[in-house]
């Protein structure tokens, strides 16, 4: 493939990313902070948020899986989660917390314990789509091509 | 001071990276001390920080700035602001000291009161947002923070630090009414949103009007957020609601009180 269509597929699936609601402007903000001096930046942050937010979700899990759920602390985590998710554009993931939030003040378990998975399902789709899309970027680089800018025009 | 707010290192999505820098730091730069607990957070706005031509030490706790400040728990005097920090902007919610702490702790301090202090939440609560303002805080961002609230804060910095003596950009009257607009009756819902999009219409721009209208701060924002994506946050759904769920956590425990 050449590196044209290569940059025109990375456009289209950034696009769809906007479009499906994974990310939102923050990525953008995101993007904005990446230049020469820190040509890493995006992988950067998003590969931190993965790994942290990694033993969060685990944090979570043992946290409803106690005896006696303490919901204070369950909701503390998914604030966490929620705040660094929505940090780095992840908008899906956020969603996901802001719901999951409203169960832990309810302290109901059950769907609670229903939200984690969405969550989890979220975080690791989430994941996905930045591993392809970073994958993508990766192969334009090692083709000697330059990643296009986001261009937004609405969403 | 030729200094003025426009980092040019920014770039805009739709731009392409020529690789130039001309934008000059000089020798005063701005020092900041950012105090957020979460990782990604301090990663990210240490990058803003940078990218706006700043000097950052970023800590993760109010424990570790107070140290930095000088002021431990274990001396009992104020500590001296030897570092020069210039600005604090700390993450609200943290546990063991908030940001309300800390923004207390720097005030009560004979050495440190006069560095701002901006806080950085999450949650848009206008109890939360006057209270900190009631405590000497500078200014209140609804988090995510982008890059238009690190360069109204740089902005803020280069006038307060240069020429206070120079009116026409009307410096002190854009912070009084900073303030008025956070302590204009709540009816407005994007009240946090307003302070930002408000002192965004007075950094350099085609329109040459440096009066804030805080009577209509959403106007402002549209009129100057051409690019559309700077606007997310009045348009999401962290700038509208009153947030209560939070209460058990360590950053509402002076709210309850209050």
């Amino acid at each position: 493939m050449e590196v044209g269509q290569m940059q025109r597929r990375l456009v289209e699936f950034t696009k769809s990313l906007f479009v499906e609601g994974f990310l939102d402007g923050q990525f953008l903000q995101l993007q904005q902070l990446q230049d020469d001096s820190n040509p890493d930046f995006v992988v950067e942050v998003v590969s931190l948020f993965f790994q942290d937010s990694e033993k969060l979700l685990n944090d979570l899990t043992s946290a409803l899986e106690q005896q006696d759920v303490d919901f204070k602390k369950v909701d503390a985590h998914v604030h966490q989660l929620k705040g660094s998710s929505s940090s780095i554009g992840a908008q899906r993931v956020k969603n996901a917390c802001v719901v999951f939030r409203s169960f832990c003040e309810e302290q109901n378990l059950q769907e609670c314990m229903r939200c984690l998975q969405l969550v989890k399902q979220e975080f690791y789709l989430a994941k996905n789509k930045f591993e392809t899309l970073f994958t993508m970027e990766q192969q334009i680089v090692a083709a000697g091509g330059s990643i296009p800018a986001t261009e937004i025009t609405s969403f | 001071m030729a200094r003025n707010g426009l980092i040019s290192r920014r770039r805009r999505s739709s731009d392409q990276l020529d690789g130039s820098d001309p934008s000059p730091c000089g020798s005063e730069e701005v020092h900041v001390l950012a105090v957020d607990d979460s990782l990604v957070d301090r990663k990210v706005i240490e990058r803003l920080l940078k990218i706006s031509s700043c000097k950052v030490t970023a800590v993760d706790s109010g424990l570790r700035a107070l140290r930095f400040l000088g002021l431990d728990e274990e001396k009992t005097a104020g500590g001296f602001n030897e570092l020069k920090v210039d600005l604090i902007i700390t993450d609200y919610c943290m546990p063991e000291m908030t940001g309300y702490e800390l923004l207390k702790k720097i005030k009560e301090s004979s050495a440190l009161r006069e560095i701002p202090v901006v806080i950085m939440s999450s949650e848009n609560v206008l109890a939360r947002i006057d209270r900190c303002m009631e405590e000497g805080a500078e200014d209140f961002i609804v988090k995510p923070v982008k890059l238009s609230d690190v360069k109204r804060l740089r902005d803020f910095m280069t006038r307060d630090v240069g020429d206070i003596t120079r009116s026409d950009e009307g410096d002190t009257t854009r912070k009084r009414k900073l303030q008025e607009s956070f302590h204009a009756p709540s009816s407005s819902p994007f009240v946090s949103s307003a302070s930002s999009s408000s002192s965004a219409s007075t950094t350099p721009s085609p329109s040459p009007t440096p009066s804030v209208s805080s009577s209509k701060p959403i106007a402002a924002s549209t009129d100057f957020d051409f690019m559309g994506f700077f606007s997310t946050r009045v348009k999401g759904d962290n700038g509208r609601h009153v947030d209560d769920s939070d209460r058990h956590l360590n950053c509402r425990k002076e709210e309850m009180v209050g």
